[in-house]
């Protein structure tokens, strides 16, 4: 939790941020984001002055409940116009370089 | 007939339809437009002269029918056209060619709407002047050294420079409303889930809404009809009727409609020309019959503050798929370099300053132990302003307020400064956290430069938006630029 | 490797398990696009804008897939959410073409269930956390390393038709009070599972086409002690692995503890091959998730009447149905937990249903055909021979035209590929011979070649024609009716019985 008042991030928050949304972002980036976003999150930080301890949040704009379809089979596209923003393929599959990760 | 890039899009429709001009001859007028100003405005990042042209002759050769059969419209780049390259305005996406249509353009194309191309956007329509494109800012028709408003400066300039008589606009924040404020044209944003979302690149999910941009109010309804209504492959489209927007912009009537004043969408930080062009509109409306009070929405204040955190937060994730895996750009694949790493410099050199802001931003507003303070609270009072809004339509029928608090500012002015660049949208924004429509109509000049009405409605009351947009437009002299520049 | 002995291990130490399970839902179309679900179709030839996670497309809920997963909720005993959303959770990972995977964080379509299991004759009750629905990934083919692993790999190639199928994850609470045996209660847990499952028709649950796959988490304390440290084991993917994999862990961690080592919370990977896990990524750096509601898609409110009447029309649960064997066909309690646990239950009872007796499709599930299995090392039903054609075996047999022996062959034959029982049986000539003219000669022979044996039945030792019968047998391959030739045998010796 940000303490009360203004939080600050600095640059070492701003690179971990970078890692989790897999930006590669150099010093001078680092440097300037960090400098704007504390910034920004100054002025959000106002957001907690509105007392709404009991108000239920709004995720959906319109109050829609729901929505289905039935289960039925549709065309797919080819996999030539799947394939086809494709940076690199092979055997009619994406291609990427190596995963360091196992999921 | 005479300058066919001039007329109204109702005019053009009814022109063809009677086949005193054909639809070939229409785009054609207006391909050669886009030819001779685009240089100059940069409304534009795609022209589909072939296509524009092709459909154009299936509309003459009575293939397609409809009220707007034949009337040329540009296309915002945020939405998907099958094959023809599709680039929100990023690097990220350069050369990508969607395979498939957003509901809105296969609704056009239906409709017998030519579509010329693809308008410039700020990346990812995160912005409010169309600087943040990746490929160069659009210029401003009434002062080319001014900002068209963003994001959707590439349809609203489209419009102001005669180069389509009609276009579609995207707004999140208000990106339609804004760029129609400061470009003296029509913008409407509808009610969150009347135009479908299918195909449209998302910035914010929740907020995200497609809408009609055009020279007069009629126009804009015409194009309303057309892409509104229920789509199944949006599960946040509303299943319900369009409101009758068109029957409400050919009646204009005002007379005993109730209209709030915001208290909270003035004073500082509001230009005083604005600020008198919008009272002045607002005694013009009163003239003509209807009942205007003052009404106080609390939380508006707050509104900016809960978009800059829902916005970020929900585009963090929607950002997440451009990987250069299935798409789009790769950056650095030399055999060595591990999947994590190309993705990594793919993302860094192919979003821009604003859009990794916004990310980054939106990942801390997400993050565990800062969710509740931010995107939660955010949450919240997204709640309040809703309430606001329920509140007021207890006493009136309508919210009216400046559409934006300056006139177009320069290019370059607000670049390096994002909060001041954020308060564009400081009057916008609370339509798009509560789902109801709002539209900006013009409202005159202050020192030569437009400046807009909004007004603001219940959900899915559309009709009364454009009932409010034709009466001051019948009160109001016509604001034409006067396109000095042009040689 | 280095471990303690199982039971050695938990004579020391109190286990504490708890399993997730992930199931493909048996929809004909994906969990948010209308693209087909077939198993092994040319790769990104089920794909569309929305399961391939282009720009602008759109995600719109299967409602066959929220009704299957209330039906398993309701078969678990769980509560169904009034109200619920799907959440998106954020991480990279190339075969997840978003990069969030749309799944329900607190908001579970189902909770607070149990399943009872039978283990060693005690019915153990596994209390069930929640029944959740969320999207599967694509699959990556890992190109230029070892055995196709991704260390090493120089590329991989991503195929997104499974991205997008439904699939439930079905997590258990922490299972405690497992004593001696918590690979058994782990195994048994998974086979009741796969079978309740297989009896509402959500899933074909196919371990080894991965349409059930499980994840095992086991931690080890000394009695009277506070919980372990758990280990997660991904990859689990068949009901033997599920025993080995707890099997293997509970050693390992007793190794490690007895040492005075720690247990590292991790993900650890099991590996078929070899029956052991080894270490994965650690758990200590844990993701940031950043969940948050589904903007894309509304809430889902399951009508109350429409939940009754789902609960209403549910299949009988398993262990009714285990019941109906025991008191209606005869079986043992022991043959019916055998059966549960060899996952053989509702074969048998198809078998039976074609028309073959209860002993019958006993002997052959539990017999013949367990040893099968277990040799091609996938599980008894999943073998390529029908309940039908088992019974239709079953049904030669019984009618005299094959022996044992015989209708073993027969189906091996069937489980090659040969074709029907009767198409195997034609081709492989394997009808008992019953001619008597073909039979005499073989009578002859085996008279001739144990002159000994003869004498003896012929001096009354009748028992000694045993003997004579099994040459017979032996030259005609097995296919002599044993009867007539023993018939023939004491003719020829003219002994009359």
């Amino acid at each position: 939790m940000p303490e009360a008042g203004r939080p600050t991030i600095g640059r070492e928050e701003v690179a971990h941020l970078a890692r989790l949304s897999r930006l590669a972002l150099d010093d001078s980036e680092l440097d300037r984001l960090a400098g704007q976003l504390d910034v920004i999150l100054g002025a959000v930080a106002q957001i907690s002055e509105v007392s709404a301890a009991d108000v239920p949040p709004t995720s959906h704009a319109v109050p829609l409940e729901n929505v289905t379809r039935p289960d039925v089979v549709m065309p797919s596209l080819t996999p030539a116009q799947a394939l086809s923003g494709a940076p690199s393929e092979e055997d009619g599959r994406f291609r990427v370089p190596r995963i360091l990760d196992e999921e | 007939m005479s300058d066919l890039t001039r007329l109204t899009a109702a005019e053009t429709a009814s022109a063809i339809a009677s086949r005193e001009v054909s639809a070939v001859e229409v785009a054609q007028a207006h391909l050669d437009r886009i030819a001779k100003v685009d240089g100059q405005v940069h409304a534009f990042l795609h022209v589909d002269a072939e296509g524009a042209l092709a459909q154009a002759r299936r509309v003459d050769d009575g293939e397609l029918s409809g009220p707007l059969a034949g009337v040329p419209l540009a296309l915002k780049d945020v939405l998907c056209q099958q094959d023809i390259p599709t680039t929100v305005g990023s690097k990220i996406l350069e050369g990508w060619r969607p395979p498939y249509d957003a509901t809105v353009t296969a609704r056009l194309k239906a409709a017998g709407v030519v579509i010329l191309g693809k308008t410039n956007m700020d990346e990812f329509a995160m912005g409010s002047s169309t600087e943040h494109s990746a490929y160069g800012p659009t210029h401003n028709p009434w002062d080319l050294t001014r900002i068209p408003g963003g994001s959707g400066g590439g349809s609203s300039a489209a419009l102001a420079s005669y180069q389509a008589p009609l276009a579609i606009g995207t707004d999140t924040g208000g990106s339609i409303r804004q760029p129609a404020s400061v470009t003296g044209t029509v913008g409407v944003k509808p009610t969150y889930g009347g135009v479908s979302r299918y195909g449209l690149v998302a910035f914010s999910s929740s907020l995200d809404q497609a809408g009609p941009c055009a020279r007069t109010v009629l126009d804009a309804a015409l194009l309303h009809e057309v892409i509104a209504g229920y789509d199944p492959r949006d599960s946040t489209s509303i299943n319900q009727p369009v409101p009758p927007v068109v029957a409400a912009a050919r009646s204009g009537e005002v007379k005993g409609l109730r209209i709030g004043v915001v208290k909270e969408l003035t004073g500082d930080g509001y230009e005083e020309g604005v600020q008198q062009r919008f009272d002045e509109a607002v005694a013009i409306l009163q003239s003509l019959g209807a009942i205007v009070t003052e009404v106080s929405c609390p939380h508006f204040s707050y509104a900016l503050t809960a978009y800059y955190l829902i916005a970020p937060s929900e585009a963090s994730s929607n950002l997440a798929r451009f990987d250069a895996v299935r798409y789009g750009l790769r950056v650095g694949d030399d055999g060595e370099r591990s999947l994590e790493e190309v993705t990594a410099l793919t993302r860094g050199q192919g979003f821009g300053a604003e859009v990794k802001r916004r990310i980054i931003l939106g990942t801390y507003a997400l993050s565990s132990g800062y969710y509740d303070a931010y995107y939660g609270q955010a949450q919240k009072v997204r709640t309040l302003i809703t309430r606001d809004f329920q509140k007021a339509w207890e006493s009136v029928d309508v919210l009216v307020a400046p559409t934006c608090p300056t006139v177009a500012f320069p290019l370059g002015a607000k670049l390096e400064d994002p909060l001041a660049m954020y308060k564009q949208d400081i009057c916008s924004i609370p339509s798009n956290l509560y789902g109801g429509p709002a539209a900006s109509f013009p409202a005159g000049l202050s020192e030569g430069l437009p400046v807009g009405l909004q007004v603001m409605a219940p959900t899915l009351r559309e009709d009364l938006l454009y009932q409010v947009g034709a009466a001051l437009e019948r009160a109001l002299p016509a604001a034409v630029p006067p396109l000095a520049w042009e040689n | 490797m280095t471990a303690i002995p199982y039971a050695e291990a938990l004579a020391e130490f109190e286990p504490v398990i708890g399993l997730e399970t992930h199931v493909e839902l048996g929809t004909a179309s994906k969990m948010f696009c209308g693209c087909a679900t077939e198993f092994g179709a040319e790769p990104n030839t089920q794909t569309c804008p929305v399961c391939l996670g282009l720009p602008g497309a759109l995600p719109v809920v299967n409602e066959t897939a929220i009704e299957s997963t209330i039906r398993i909720g309701l078969a678990l005993h769980c509560d169904i959410a009034t109200w619920c959303r799907f959440a998106r959770k954020n991480y990279f990972y190339p075969d997840m073409p978003k990069n969030f995977q749309t799944s329900q964080y607190d908001e579970p379509l189902c909770t607070d269930g149990y399943l009872d299991v039978q283990v060693k004759g005690e019915t153990v009750r596994i209390p069930i956390e929640r029944v959740h629905l969320e999207e599967d990934t694509g699959k990556s083919l890992h190109v230029g390393g070892a055995t196709g692993r991704i260390h090493g790999a120089s590329h991989s190639l991503v195929d997104y038709n499974r991205a997008g199928i439904p699939l439930v994850e079905i997590v258990t609470k922490p299972v405690t009070g497992t004593g001696a045996m918590p690979a058994e209660v782990a195994k048994a847990y998974v086979t009741e599972l796969r079978d309740v499952l297989r009896g509402l028709g959500v899933s074909d649950v196919k371990m080894e086409q991965g349409s059930m796959r499980c994840d095992v988490n086991v931690s080890l304390n000394k009695p009277g002690q506070e919980w372990g440290t758990r280990s997660e084991t991904k990859n689990v993917n068949s009901l033997r692995s599920v025993e080995r994999a707890v099997r293997s862990e509970v050693e390992r961690q007793a190794y490690v503890l007895r040492e005075g080592g720690r247990i590292v919370q991790e993900t650890r990977h099991f590996h078929e091959d070899t029956g052991m896990s080894t270490s994965g990524r650690s758990k200590e750096e844990a993701t940031d998730y950043r969940n948050f509601p589904e903007p894309d898609l509304v809430p889902i409110a399951p009508d109350v009447a429409w939940v009754a009447s789902l609960r209403a029309a549910l299949p009988e649960a398993p262990s009714v149905r285990r019941r109906k064997l025991v008191e209606e066909l005869g079986l043992s309690e022991n043959d019916s937990e055998a059966m549960v646990n060899a996952g053989v239950l509702d074969v048998v009872l198809a078998t039976v249903a074609a028309g073959a007796s209860a002993a019958e499709a006993r002997n052959w599930w539990l017999g013949h055909l367990a040893q099968s299995a277990n040799a091609a090392g996938v599980d008894a039903p999943d073998l390529p021979i029908t309940p039908a054609q088992v019974a239709e075996v079953a049904a030669l047999v019984a009618s005299g035209s094959l022996n044992a022996g015989l209708a073993r062959q027969v189906v091996d034959g069937v489980l090659a590929g040969e074709g029907s029982p009767a198409e195997v049986v034609a081709a492989r000539g394997l009808a008992i011979v019953k001619d008597e003219g073909a039979l005499s000669a073989a009578v002859e022979a085996a008279i001739a070649a144990d002159p000994g044996a003869a004498q003896k039945v012929r001096d009354g030792k009748v028992a000694a024609v045993g003997a004579l019968v099994g040459s017979v047998m032996k030259a005609t391959r097995g296919q002599a009716d044993a009867g007539m030739a023993r018939a023939l045998l004491l003719e020829k010796l003219g002994v009359s019985e």
